[in-house]
């Protein structure tokens, strides 16, 4: 109860603040647009009617706090779910192209890894090649590999899985390259006076020493997978997904859609890291952890 | 020595030359020994005399340089790749993810012996250093000296007739240790194994040994051997009898004589 506590009260004061922030940026960055409003209808607005008005446009620069709220309760549970104006449709669409990119992720990430810590030339070799395949942008790659999946006439979930796995397996392949050599000297030497072989080693020592390496990059790694997969709707005219939702509000000037559509996202997120967290600590507590 | 007991350990001009940056360094030189079946014998001398070295040649975690030595009249590596030895470290080094029952199944897992061969022994060397009942804690549950003791019955496990012990009671306080040395020797009693034990405690050294090897450093090598006349059978309180005072003596000059040129 108490690290409920200790983690209630700085999280939403930290989050008091933001949105008495943010209602003071939505005044501010609104008000141009307002006074143009009033001027060709000929109105004067009072200080408080101004701030009234900029706070309930229609397609404000940025929207209140409240406005994004309401748009987003609407949009989750007042439609249909399978309607694809629906936040949770679109949520899903956004979530099983993450789901499925985050497992290919990961267990490419792995097999790197895996080869990375065992063949000497691989270490040389590949770790330049994938610190440097982080380096391009993914706004660059995303369309090429849209384009180029299409032509072998693979579309759909499997290339914004694609991008997805793109960004989500370096951290899984340096943070299990790290885990898979954390095991201690001593240890290693235990293994050595047991002859035990290089598999033994490996699923005996060095797996089981890298499971919190795992879970701390996948953490990262599913959050960079929802990224890829937001991104990968874009540039292909994607009908649904959070993606979609938001390119739909930038064509439109939607500024409350899109708001919420981020919301969504980071809901998503949100979760997504939650539940990996949460399956971290259960496999530590079946491996023995000591209770934190 | 009492008997034509054959060499568990014989080394004859051994050394071993590490390469640093900072040059060669001499971590053994001219090492003459010969370790007899059912011998208790210690390694002392200050840090850096190579008596962890050593240990480590005769475990073949390093190769020597020069010189020959074999164990069980094999080489080194072959005692090895035969399980010729189980190795105690200065730490536990238990694997935390184990419970003690599987840290100690760990050696009898690699050998692939079959399920009921493994819970058996498990059982019976958790029984050997009374760790009955803590078969399913994990090892962050045990106290440190508990923890040694499932290290030493992880060594016992798989049946080696030599033991190899590199400052296993080093960490411990003295009250853990004194027990554990008492355990020590208990055990070493009912097994009639060959234990080579590294240690930097006078007093620990006499009271274990049957031959207290006295290394000196720079390079390292075996200054003094000394046999010991205390009788097999050692309660606690013979440290305070004057033939343990005067082996530790012995062993004091052994030392102080290897240091004499060094300041």
């Amino acid at each position: 109860m108490d690290t409920f506590r200790d983690k209630l009260i700085p999280v939403t004061s930290i989050l008091a603040g933001v949105i008495v922030l943010w209602y003071v940026f939505a005044v501010i960055l609104n008000t141009p647009f307002q006074r143009d409003l009033d001027r060709r209808a000929n109105e004067t607005s009072t200080f408080s009617e101004l701030i009234g008005k900029t706070l309930s446009q229609p397609k404000p620069t940025l929207p209140a706090p409240h406005q994004v709220a309401v748009n987003f309760f609407e949009n989750t549970f007042l439609r249909p779910i399978n309607s694809n104006r629906s936040l949770v449709y679109n949520a899903w669409v956004t979530l099983s192209s993450t789901l499925l990119g985050f497992a290919f992720g990961t267990a490419l990430g792995i097999v790197i890894a895996v080869g990375i810590v065992h063949v000497a030339t691989l270490d040389r070799s590949l770790m330049p090649w994938i610190i440097a395949s982080q380096t391009i942008p993914i706004l660059a790659v995303a369309p090429m590999i849209i384009v180029v999946l299409a032509a072998i006439g693979i579309t759909g979930l499997i290339p914004k899985a694609m991008i997805s796995t793109y960004l989500s397996f370096f951290p899984v392949t340096v943070g299990m390259v790290k885990g898979l050599r954390s095991p201690e000297i001593m240890h290693l030497d235990l293994m050595h006076t047991y002859n035990a072989s290089r598999t033994q080693t490996f699923w005996k020592l060095r797996v089981p020493a890298s499971v919190p390496f795992l879970f701390t990059s996948m953490k990262v790694a599913v959050a960079a997978s929802l990224v890829g997969a937001i991104v990968g709707e874009l540039p292909t005219g994607a009908v649904a997904g959070i993606g979609a939702k938001l390119l739909a509000g930038a064509y439109y000037s939607q500024s409350i859609d899109i708001w919420s559509a981020l919301v969504a996202g980071s809901i998503v997120a949100a979760l997504l890291v939650m539940v990996v967290g949460i399956a971290g600590r259960l496999v530590d507590r079946a491996m023995g952890g000591r209770p934190a | 020595m009492t008997g034509p007991s054959p060499a568990v350990v014989s080394a004859s001009k051994l050394g071993l030359t590490f390469q640093t940056n900072d040059g060669p360094v001499q971590a053994l030189s001219n090492v003459d020994l010969t370790i007899g079946k059912g011998e208790f014998v210690s390694f002392i001398g200050p840090s850096g005399c190579g008596k962890t070295t050593l240990l480590r040649v005769i475990a073949d975690l390093e190769k020597p340089t020069s010189g020959t030595i074999s164990v069980n009249g094999m080489t080194p590596e072959q005692a090895r790749e035969k399980r010729a030895y189980g190795y105690v470290f200065q730490a536990a080094a238990l694997f935390p993810w184990r419970t003690i029952e599987r840290n100690v199944g760990l050696p009898l897992e690699i050998m692939g012996l079959s399920r009921a061969e493994q819970a058996e022994r498990i059982k019976r060397t958790l029984d050997l250093v009374n760790l009955s009942g803590f078969e399913n804690k994990y090892p962050w549950q045990l106290s440190g000296g508990m923890q040694q003791r499932a290290s030493i019955a992880r060594a016992l496990a798989f049946d080696a007739d030599l033991l190899l012990m590199d400052e296993p009671f080093g960490a411990l306080d003295e009250i853990v240790r004194d027990h554990l040395n008492e355990q020590l020797l208990q055990l070493w009693g009912r097994t009639n194994k060959t234990i080579c034990f590294v240690t930097h405690s006078i007093p620990e050294a006499v009271y274990l040994s049957t031959r207290i090897v006295v290394m000196s450093p720079r390079p390292g090598r075996v200054s003094d051997i000394i046999e010991s006349t205390l009788p097999k059978e050692r309660p606690l309180d013979i440290r305070e009898t004057p033939e343990f005072l005067a082996i530790a003596a012995r062993v004091r000059d052994g030392l102080r004589a290897g240091h004499s040129y060094d300041d």
